[in-house]
């Protein structure tokens, strides 16, 4: 198809979809880097190790900790059953698991203020067991929770779905356990699938702003999330700081990048194949 | 299921609990406030804006990517993510300082008169860059399979390069490319963290309904953040209704191709 091309055309074209993402992708990097280090190498580490910053950064990888771990466990469970079993209802769950991507994160935040907030649903009962979860540290791990739950299922359904029941099958009549053949035959088939689901929620989990925003409070110090911490910045002028603290999540997002591109190296398929993974 | 039930069902049903709870008057005087109406006029036309320029640039990039060979291809075409990968915080500080007035393409765009962050236009931009990778990514794959016969036949017969790709390719590619545009739009509606930013966000100007139910929060208005949740949530169903409806056709044409 190329040799009949128009070189002229062909390098106009290039050109312009090289500029569109110039304008769009590159710049906006560029931006992160040159401004969190404009003020030298010095205050770049200073306001990343300032107190805030370093309580923003405690936060942000303990919610990780909790909403990862949680989503791994369901998106596993949930890929398996949906792929190697049949059941009622299949579809509507195969729905409900793609639900948090269409429902806009201010609303996701929204929604737990509703349940857990002092006029909410449970809010009265959570006061008077002096639970407070909402503007506290479990509402930011539940709305991340949420945000990230459908990563590592959709990353897996499709995989498991393709590999179909042959090898498990195989692997029960040579006598291996139910266990034993997940663990062994399931697991191994779909690792790749499983790193890159597990990055790309550690990344959202690390990364999401909208719906924390919502349950945070904004208290300081306390319920201060890395995104959170680069808006309190952002907004009081320190644009410097902002930016460096920032360039910490692009560094994250730039891992996620190279996660993907090595997963489909080495599992030979293209992940971009399937259905975009919506971040 | 139970973990399900737990981490979605039971806050979406919160919501429209909420909403219905106030009384259907009340619901309908807030989400028909004229300043509510702005802000979900502004939600949607930005967003069908940017999900429109992503429709013809993400083809063009797709087309690039998969037609093309030209140095650093794999890094380029490792970049279209980074909207999916980067906070949208990041994307908003990020974006504003390079299109405000003073900054790299902002002072550009000065320069000629047009004025980029804390209008629409800057709003546009913001719901562009985090809907970018969605069209590149469901067209790459078609463009990739698309049998090279299917066009030499046409060339053949004696089609020109222009008839050839818009009554051969084109339509081939029309659902993925229309998948695409559904994803970004919806994805573009719901969008906070990287508009916020660059808005501005003056009331009747330049605010839009996610941060507009923020505003309500901050002021305490739970019914009022509520009832304009749900008539976005209402809208990104139909949506979501809609891709899915997209995706079932693309797989036919995929098929038939």
């Amino acid at each position: 198809m190329d040799r009949n091309e128009l070189p002229l055309l062909r390098w106009l074209l290039t050109t312009v979809a090289l500029g569109f993402l110039a304008l769009f992708l590159l710049v906006p990097l560029a931006v992160v880097f040159t401004q969190a280090l404009r003020g030298g190498v010095l205050t770049y580490l200073t306001a990343i190790r300032e107190p805030s910053a370093l309580s923003a950064i405690g936060l942000t990888l303990l919610t990780a900790a909790v909403a990862v771990p949680s989503n791994l466990a369901f998106g596993v469970a949930a890929s398996w059953a949906i792929a190697k079993f049949e059941f009622p209802g299949k579809h509507l769950l195969l729905t409900l698991i793609d639900l948090p991507f269409a429902i806009s994160p201010v609303i996701s935040g929204l929604m737990f203020v509703l349940l857990f907030g002092s006029h909410g649903l449970f809010g009265p009962w959570l006061a008077q067991h002096g639970v407070q979860v909402v503007f506290a540290v479990p509402g930011i791990v539940l709305a991340t929770i949420f945000v990230t739950f459908p990563f590592v299922a959709r990353e897996l359904v499709p995989l498991m779905q393709a590999q179909g029941l042959e090898e498990e099958e195989a692997a029960l009549a040579l006598g291996a356990g139910g266990w034993q053949t997940f663990w062994h035959v399931t697991l191994p088939n779909v690792r790749w699938g499983l790193l890159y689901g597990v990055v790309l929620c550690t990344a959202r989990a690390m990364g999401e702003f909208g719906a924390v925003s919502v349950v945070s409070g904004h208290i300081r110090g306390l319920t201060n999330t890395i995104p959170l911490h680069v808006e309190v910045l952002y907004n009081e002028y320190n644009f410097t700081a902002a930016f460096a603290v920032a360039s910490l999540l692009v560094l994250l997002a730039l891992i996620t990048l190279a996660a993907k591109k090595l997963v489909i190296w080495r599992s030979g398929r293209d992940a971009g194949a399937g259905a975009p993974t919506r971040g | 299921m139970l973990y399900l039930s737990l981490v979605v069902l039971l806050p979406l049903s919160a919501l429209f609990l909420r909403a219905t709870g106030s009384g259907w008057h009340q619901v309908w005087a807030t989400v028909t406030d004229p300043r509510v109406l702005a802000a979900y006029r502004l939600s949607f036309l930005a967003s069908l804006t940017g999900a429109l320029i992503n429709a013809v640039f993400g083809l063009l990039v797709a087309w690039v990517l998969v037609r093309y060979d030209f140095p650093g291809k794999p890094l380029v075409d490792g970049l279209v993510d980074l909207p999916f990968a980067l906070p949208t915080a990041v994307g908003g500080i990020a974006l504003t300082t390079a299109y405000a007035s003073n900054g790299w393409i902002g002072k550009a765009l000065a320069a000629v008169g047009i004025q980029a962050a804390f209008t629409p236009l800057g709003i546009v931009i913001a719901l562009t860059f985090i809907g970018l990778p969605f069209v590149v990514r469901t067209v790459q794959p078609v463009l990739q399979d698309l049998d090279a016969e299917l066009e030499e036949a046409a060339l053949t017969l004696g089609a020109s390069r222009g008839q050839t790709f818009f009554r051969v390719i084109l339509p081939t590619l029309a659902p993925a490319v229309l998948t695409g545009f559904a994803l970004a739009l919806a994805r573009a509606l719901g969008e906070y963290g990287s508009v916020v930013f660059i808005s501005g966000n003056m009331p009747m100007k330049t605010e839009i309904a996610p941060l507009l139910i923020m505003t309500k929060l901050e002021q305490f208005d739970y019914a009022g953040a509520t009832a304009i949740a749900a008539v976005m949530l209402a809208a990104s169903f139909l949506l979501l209704l809609a891709i899915n409806l997209l995706q079932g056709w693309a797989a036919g044409v995929g098929r038939r191709a």
